[in-house]
């Protein structure tokens, strides 16, 4: 997650103090992810020093200083905010590899080892769903950053729901049993 | 205390060599107040465990216990009044009566069992209004929207003194606002006492249950320990 242009974005409404930044950020992420105040002044030195933001204080106190967004700044963050982020390589997903482990190592039941993560992911939803449920409809923000990470982790579990309904079927169909690759395609993310 | 109880039940289908099993050997309670969704793939014996658990249909094996009494020990007619008064059904595709308004389809149920008609028409419209579809009272279904047909479907299930829900993928055929309006109002009825059973193969609605069982091959193979406060996900928030 880019902190980086989060701040700029905050920013972009007005001068404003470190500590107040932080407030403002985590309470405009729903809180989901608290932020440490030397997170803070150590991106904002780094936006300092890159042109994208100025400081009024002339202290050495990061407390004292007001910080305001340059035009520079204003360029970046909405060139930021239209540029896709990078999904075009597949991630190295650590549950997808451990499943296709499971299918090599003898005496382990993958089905067995699909559930597993399944009730994991389903009780990590569940935990989402009761703040949505107490907070999310008075807290907009909340809401929607609850309903990116439902919508991820239930993208994971269709996954293993489709993985198990797929093996399942090969085992009683041999012809599709084979985890030997039979394309030797390497896919190579486009740049 | 448990209002819905399966013991041990088991229901196949078919005789000799073709015989199947749809579900085999379930144990499940379900409390008052309490939300269980059961989840599984198609095929997985999820309707056919929630027809038995409604007395829809008759296991081949094993005791369904509802409010304390099993259901081999009733009479049809006991039955019959068990599920006109105490068990609302909820179906993917609805179920109104067309011809029916809304109101008239959700104080339906309360007519079949002899509550005069202004009586329970008066308690179709006050349920109605508490789920804030007031407005929506003199429309007949074709005039609602898939989610207030829903939601129209969900009052007549919970009307009058019922004690039981049961919903067959309830929102299967809604977008996920309208999903989620549906599980909200089903979680509604809970906190109101009645005990609900939901099965699905959505993982998002399943999660709005107090405990989800997961159902493999006609077996329970699983369910979620209770789930710890959310405030657990923001104290393990990552730092970026």
């Amino acid at each position: 997650m880019s902190v980086r242009h989060a701040l700029l974005a905050l920013l972009s409404e007005g001068p404003k103090y470190g500590l107040q930044l932080r407030q403002e950020f985590e309470v405009s992420t729903g809180e989901v992810w608290p932020l440490n105040i030397g997170q803070v002044y150590t991106t904002l030195q780094r936006l300092e020093r890159d042109g994208l933001i100025e400081s009024d204080g002339s202290g050495e106190d990061e407390r004292q200083k007001g910080f305001r967004i340059t035009p520079e700044g204003t360029t970046e963050l909405d060139e930021w905010l239209r540029t896709p982020p990078d999904l075009i390589s597949p991630p190295r997903d650590e549950l997808v590899i451990k499943v296709l482990s499971a299918l090599r190592v003898p005496d382990v039941n993958v089905h067995d080892v699909i559930q597993i993560h399944r009730r994991y992911l389903v009780e990590l939803m569940q935990q989402w769903t009761r703040l949505k449920e107490d907070e999310a409809e008075f807290d907009l923000t909340l809401a929607l950053v609850v309903d990116a990470e439902l919508l991820r982790l239930d993208s994971v579990v269709r996954w293993l729901d489709m993985a198990d309904g797929r093996l399942k079927r090969a085992s009683t169909e041999p012809a599709l049993a084979s985890t030997k690759p039979r394309l030797r395609r390497r896919m190579v993310a486009p740049r | 205390m448990s209002f819905l109880e399966l013991r041990n039940v088991s229901r196949a289908y078919g005789e000799g060599p073709t015989e199947v099993n749809a579900i085999s050997d379930i144990d499940l309670s379900v409390d008052r107040g309490a939300l269980v969704a059961v989840m599984g793939p198609s095929g997985s014996g999820k309707s056919t465990l929630l027809t038995i658990a409604g007395s829809l249909e008759e296991p081949t094996s094993g005791d369904v216990i509802i409010d304390g009494v099993a259901l081999r020990d009733m009479s049809r007619n006991d039955k019959a009044r068990l599920r006109r008064r105490s068990i609302g059904y909820v179906f993917q595709d609805f179920n109104l009566l067309a011809g029916l308004t809304a109101v008239e389809n959700v104080s339906l149920p309360l007519e079949l069992d002899g509550v005069p008609a202004r009586k329970a028409h008066a308690a179709g419209m006050g349920l109605l209004e508490e789920l804030d579809l007031a407005d929506r009272a003199s429309h007949f279904p074709d005039e609602l929207s898939g989610g207030e047909r829903q939601r129209v479907a969900i009052a007549r299930a919970v009307v009058g003194e019922r004690h039981l829900l049961l919903a067959d993928e309830p929102s299967g055929a809604l977008d996920s606002t309208n999903g989620e309006a549906v599980m909200r109002m089903i979680l509604t009825a809970c906190k109101r006492g009645i005990a609900a059973v939901v099965v699905t193969h959505d993982a998002q609605l399943a999660s709005w249950a107090d405990r989800v069982v997961f159902l493999r091959d006609g077996r329970i193979v699983d369910q979620t320990a209770p789930p710890p406060s959310p405030e657990a996900l923001l104290q393990h928030a990552p730092d970026q």
